[in-house]
């Protein structure tokens, strides 16, 4: 499973559990329409670090917060490994 | 300062009450003629009056010695087994200790400095040291971190709780205890086998659970108390399967439900207690009705000399049982200018019943929103494939910090359930939690660790 797949899956979890209603989940997709507090973001990211060993915004400490999706996904694949 | 109406330790050891004994895992010592002699080796004749540290390697002869100091000392610190030299100096400066009971050989910058005393099994005759004071008992706190702090009672403020529960109900008993005699828990043990007339059985550091039941069951224990962290220990070992103790006591955590149905299950026939003391506030009051919490009317009113009350959801305490000070040339007030001890135990009131949800030193933080591990651990602590758990916080770089668990499930719980059991510990949490307060993430482990003070080690908090 790629990356996004698995950040995808790991959203559309957290979607279920908190139950919010996710929009279609494209690159362009603003983070803010997403319907994630900053609750549920601190929840994917948690999970999304046992998962796949990294955290991206805490390893770069100058690290600005995405505001698409596609680069919050970017911000996982492009971690140097 | 003679003070002839003192009431000693020794003075409840009287001949008339036969095969009294006190044991650990090597030895047995009878109690019913324990006056007559002495476990003091060297110039044990001198300590009259004297400031004395109690350090053995073993509660065996603490507790010898406790009783043959007691009235005689005028002081006494009870030093626990985990303290190290270095912090134990600095304590020894505070208490201004003068003399040192020990079985172990003394670091060398002692020399001098301190009258030593050694201690031994009770095979010599008594000297008959006079009782002609009451001595200050001195105790640490069991803080997590940093220097503890040295609290003194009085062997009467110590035994309140025990008077008050009337003595001869618990005649012919035989106590025991998962906590070293040498904390505050454990000592309440050890005065309720020797006031009230029993005996007793202690805990050995580092013994495996069924060795130290298989011992519980051969010394005829049948009152025995310990931290909710010690008897998920117990539950989790399997051991308790021929235990039948007729008294079982929680107190040094919170209580939850999922542990008092446990031993309810576990001990069909005992009644089970959980009590609220703590060093600093001594015993509060016990609970044996088999629910979590306490009753709200305890609060406010003046209960067998015990007054509570609750300030910015804090649990205060006023009572002739808790510690008179914190000794020490900087040492901070104990009480309130009330005279009430502040507990730093958060409780939070649901109907007619106080629950305790965690430390105020605990909290964490969550973007703003606060949650105790413990409101956390009781609500997974109630799914039946859990054994034990463990919230913590985790930092965020988003919300600063999130709550994870560590979970340990129960025996033979088939890995293939892991999954379903965590997305229903999950589910039972969002029921009954807001949001911020469900774990972000679970985690199952093996084992979590248990301070020497018999708590869940929370490293974070």
């Amino acid at each position: 499973m790629s990356i996004k797949s698995k950040i995808f899956s790991a959203m559309k979890q957290i979607a279920e559990e908190q139950k919010v209603t996710l929009p279609p989940l494209e690159d362009d997709l603003s983070l803010n329409e997403t319907g994630f507090d900053s609750l549920a973001f601190a929840i994917l990211v948690a999970r999304l670090e046992d998962e796949l060993g990294v955290d991206p915004f805490t390893v770069a400490e100058d690290a600005a917060f995405p505001s698409t999706l596609g680069e919050f996904v970017r911000a996982y694949e492009n971690v140097p490994a | 300062m003679s003070q002839p109406d003192v009431v000693a330790l020794r003075q409840y050891l009287g001949p008339e009450l036969k095969e009294r004994t006190i044991s650990d895992a090597r030895h047995s010592v009878s109690l019913t003629d324990i006056v007559q002699h002495s476990c003091l080796t060297g110039r044990s004749c001198e300590l009259s009056g004297r400031s004395v540290l109690l350090a053995t390697s073993g509660q065996l002869l603490s507790a010898l010695a406790m009783i043959e100091l007691d009235g005689v000392a005028r002081r006494l610190l009870l030093c626990p087994p985990d303290i190290d030299w270095d912090r134990l100096q600095v304590l020894l400066e505070q208490a201004d200790i003068d003399t040192i009971v020990t079985d172990r050989p003394l670091h060398r910058c002692t020399a001098g400095k301190y009258i030593v005393i050694g201690v031994d099994l009770p095979e010599r005759r008594a000297m008959g040291s006079e009782v002609d004071r009451a001595t200050e008992w001195l105790m640490l706190t069991s803080g997590t971190s940093g220097l503890p702090k040295i609290v003194r009672h009085t062997l009467d403020g110590l035994a309140g709780a025990i008077i008050a529960d009337g003595p001869v109900r618990y005649r012919n008993a035989t106590w025991a205890t998962f906590y070293d005699i040498r904390r505050y828990g454990g000592l309440q043990i050890f005065l309720r086998a020797v006031i009230g007339g029993g005996s007793m059985v202690l805990s050995e550091p580092g013994e495996a659970v069924a060795a130290h039941v298989a011992r519980l069951r051969a010394g005829g224990v049948t009152h025995i108390s310990g931290t909710p962290s010690h008897w998920r220990k117990l539950l989790m070992s399997g051991a308790s399967a021929d235990f039948a103790p007729d008294y079982v006591r929680l107190s040094g955590e919170i209580a939850d439900q999922a542990v008092l149905d446990g031993l309810a299950r576990a001990f069909p026939r005992a009644s089970i207690g959980h009590a609220y003391a703590s060093t600093e506030a001594g015993v509060g009051f016990s609970v044996d009705d088999g629910r979590e919490g306490f009753p709200a009317h305890l609060i406010g009113q003046n209960h067998a000399g015990v007054e509570m009350k609750v300030v910015d959801d804090s649990l205060r305490i006023r009572s002739r049982r808790t510690a008179r000070a914190y000794v020490g040339a900087a040492a901070p007030p104990l009480t309130d200018a009330e005279g009430f001890v502040d507990t730093g135990d958060m409780v939070e009131r649901r109907g007619e019943r106080y629950h305790f949800v965690g430390r105020r030193g605990g909290i964490i933080n969550i973007g703003g929103l606060k949650v105790h591990p413990e409101e956390v651990e009781a609500v997974i602590n109630r799914h039946v494939s859990v054994q034990m758990s463990r919230a913590r916080s985790r930092r965020s770089p988003i919300t600063g910090a999130i709550v994870v668990a560590d979970v340990i499930l129960a025996d033979g719980t088939d890995a293939a359930r892991h999954e379903t059991v965590r997305a229903e510990i999950l589910s039972q949490c969002r029921d009954c939690l807001p949001v911020w307060k469900v774990p972000a993430v679970i985690r199952f482990v093996e084992r979590l660790d248990v301070t020497a003070a018999g708590k869940l080690a929370r490293t974070d908090a």
